[in-house]
């Protein structure tokens, strides 16, 4: 009974350490399968946070700070459209730079503006995201097996958790099933056809990075308003290049992109756990082992050793319309 | 769209483009120094103050520079075999194995002038075969270079962690840091080479790292444009295919290339450990890899545009913490922003203002034949 416990502690930590990663990853997903790498999610998300936490603390609602992070990021986002579409410059370039104005800027505005050393004012518990329960959740609790399951894994998280899960099926239906997912894929593997059909090559790609964008504001709001009562220094911590390890190690697949990002966030809860603990056989293992697991496992799955990653053919080229 | 790739004047494309790109990066920077609630001129007397103000103030900003200068030549070498290497954070902090190994071996038994040379060579070996795993997958598996050493960095910065804290920490003390180097571990300073020139240094822990930074951008420069390698690293960086067509060896390009830059990168670990603090802390390298990407775009990739803007960004450093003394709004994340925006207008955006220049350029030609008419009449 204790395992299971546990099993149930550890698998709620993995949902809640995933959900950003799942926002960012798909977020990723939509620019990448237009042909447009994007390695700036961390500035973004960052942005996000930032913006989400410092406007739900000025007018003391959730809902104007969600608004706010998704309209900041889709800025960032729009700055590395017009850089890597319109611009043709170089998108990984332009994705680092988004990163690090995102990294300075956060800190020296929130300074300036809040003096608390680079965080925003803590969140009052109407400006942000608080748990929710499902439905017969504490008649459920008492129940064995099934009770701890509904009321302790499944009920108790917060909307945009659900929300990053609802997104799952739904991307998959936009990309795989609709008129705009089947252009936005076919512009990432040949513009070329895609512009000899009539259709604008640089307005699709302008809409999959501003759904990049929004989702990105997302994964930042989540961060600084649902688990934590706000914005602090570089709280994404890397999260942003992980969610794009996740990204590759899902082969651009919305279903495995969530898989990932389930098996990265479990990862992170396993190295909380585990920190100091002797496992049997094995001994300690080095909490930065843990730390560096998903970035190991994406380089081993980049070199083709656990299937092969193929990127969109058309990913990082801009389309020149004419040569 | 023919138009922005319209040839102009030499000086115009390495010259005027270039400012203007930075000019704007720095106006933009001023902007946000304004929305901090500060004047941005004030800042921007702060901080050539701060940086040549005085004799202390430039050695720190060439201290800083130093870092830079490699990292930056990393870089470069890197974009002129095409390929992106945005792992020379992870390198240098690699390469400080390297330099901490060979001090914490014979700092007490050789003097510094023969423990350097060892350091050199461990810090460039280190970095190199940090940074030979990426080029080995980019060149024989075709695992993008990007994603594969931004992933490195992290695997470092873990690998550091883990070694700083079990391995290299002396027993009974807390701190994450080998134990403080010897006299051998420790490189001379440049003040008397200043002196010579009136200017005191002072505290500044400019060392003769620096001096050894402009050796090799000479050798870089040497490397890529009077050498067979050199041709061959740019055949490949200007056309993979004409590269392979000419016959040349690809994955040897890219192999030796990419161990070249991230033993540049390694070396920058010598300034800071074995230069300044004496002993390798945690997080050393302190972004300087990061730098690195935004000095090389703006020195065009060119070891004589390089040193230059490794300076600038010393500049920045420097000036930035006078800055941050006097004006409490504005700190050192500063620098990240206008590190940001050069990389985007020097980088991404570069010929954002082509298109207009080329116009000017065109309306000046036109006015002239047309005046040489009028005056011919």
């Amino acid at each position: 009974m204790e395992f299971f416990e546990t099993t149930i502690l550890v698998l709620q930590s993995t949902i809640r350490l995933s959900v950003p990663l799942i926002f960012a990853a798909l977020a990723g997903l939509y620019s990448e399968r237009s042909g447009v790498f994007d390695i700036g999610l961390e500035g973004k998300m960052l942005a996000g946070a930032f913006a989400g936490a410092a406007i739900a603390s000025l007018y003391e609602s959730a809902m104007f700070g969600l608004l706010g992070a998704v309209i900041v990021s889709m800025g960032f986002a729009l700055i590395h459209a017009f850089a890597s579409i319109t611009q043709r410059g170089n998108q990984i370039v332009s994705g680092v730079a988004i990163n690090f104005i995102a990294a300075g800027a956060t800190v020296i505005l929130g300074q300036a503006w809040f003096r608390q050393g680079g965080r925003t004012p803590s969140l009052s518990s109407d400006a942000k995201f608080n748990a929710i329960e499902l439905p017969f959740a504490a008649e459920l609790a008492d129940v064995p097996i099934i009770g701890p399951i509904y009321s302790d894994l499944l009920s108790g998280h917060f909307a945009l958790t659900y929300l990053a899960f609802a997104l799952v099926p739904f991307t998959w239906w936009v990309l795989f099933r609709t008129r705009f997912g089947l252009r936005l894929r076919a512009v990432g593997e040949n513009p070329a056809a895609v512009d000899t059909a009539g259709i604008s090559v640089i307005w699709l790609r302008y809409r999959a990075v501003l759904c990049c964008g929004a989702l990105c504001g997302f994964a930042g709001a989540y961060l600084s308003m649902a688990i934590s009562a706000g914005f602090g220094k570089n709280m994404t911590a890397g999260s942003g290049f992980i969610a794009l390890a996740a990204l590759i190690f899902a082969k651009w697949k919305p279903v495995n992109v969530m898989l990932a990002c389930l098996l990265f966030g479990f990862l992170n809860a396993m190295e909380i756990r585990l920190q100091g603990k002797e496992l049997p056989l094995i001994g300690e293992i080095p909490i930065q082992f843990m730390q560096a697991l998903p970035y190991i496992l994406t380089v081993i799955l980049l070199a083709g050793f656990i299937g092969k990653a193929i990127p969109p053919k058309a990913g990082g080229v801009p389309y020149v319309k004419e040569r | 769209m023919a138009a922005p790739y319209a040839k102009l004047p030499k000086w115009v494309d390495f010259g005027l483009i270039p400012v203007i790109n930075i000019l704007v990066a720095f106006l933009i920077s001023g902007l946000v120094v304004w929305l901090a609630d500060e004047s941005p001129l004030q800042a921007a007397g702060l901080l050539i103050k701060g940086a040549f103000g005085y004799g202390e103030g430039i050695g720190y900003t060439l201290f800083y520079a130093t870092s830079f200068v490699f990292t930056g030549l990393s870089v470069a070498i890197a974009i002129h075999c095409g390929l992106f290497n945005i792992g020379s954070e992870g390198q240098a902090y690699i390469g400080g194995i390297g330099v901490a190994l060979a001090c914490l071996a014979f700092d007490s038994t050789l003097p510094w002038f023969l423990v350097f040379p060892i350091a050199i060579v461990g810090a460039a070996i280190f970095g190199a075969l940090w940074a030979f795993i990426p080029a080995y997958l980019q060149a024989k598996r075709g695992s993008h270079i990007v994603i594969t050493t931004i992933m490195f960095n992290f695997i470092a910065a873990s690998l550091m962690i883990y070694l700083l804290v079990d391995v290299f920490k002396p027993d009974g003390t807390m701190a994450p840091q080998t134990r403080g180097f010897a006299e051998g571990g420790q490189l001379p300073r440049l003040d008397w080479l200043f002196g010579i020139f009136g200017i005191r240094t002072g505290a500044a822990p400019l060392n003769i790292s620096f001096l050894l930074a402009l050796m090799a951008a000479f050798v870089v420069w040497v490397i890529i444009w009077r050498t067979r390698l050199g041709y061959e690293i740019r055949t490949r960086g200007f056309s993979p295919t004409a590269a392979k067509y000419a016959g040349i060896n690809e994955t040897r390009v890219i192999i030796i290339t990419m161990m070249i830059s991230g033993g540049l990168a390694g070396m920058m670990a010598l300034n800071p450990i074995m230069g300044d603090q004496h002993q390798m802390q945690l997080d050393f390298v302190a972004g300087a890899g990061f730098v690195g990407i935004a000095v090389a775009l703006m020195g065009r990739n060119h070891p004589a545009g390089i040193i230059p803007a490794a300076i600038l960004f010393g500049v920045l450093y420097q000036g930035g913490a006078e800055i941050s003394f006097e004006m409490p709004n504005i700190s050192r994340d500063m620098i990240v922003i206008i590190q940001g925006l050069v990389i985007l207008f020097a980088g991404a955006l570069e010929n954002m203002f082509r298109p207009f220049i080329v116009m000017f350029f065109a309306g000046l030609q036109k006015s002239n034949s047309s005046s040489a008419i009028e005056a011919g009449e």
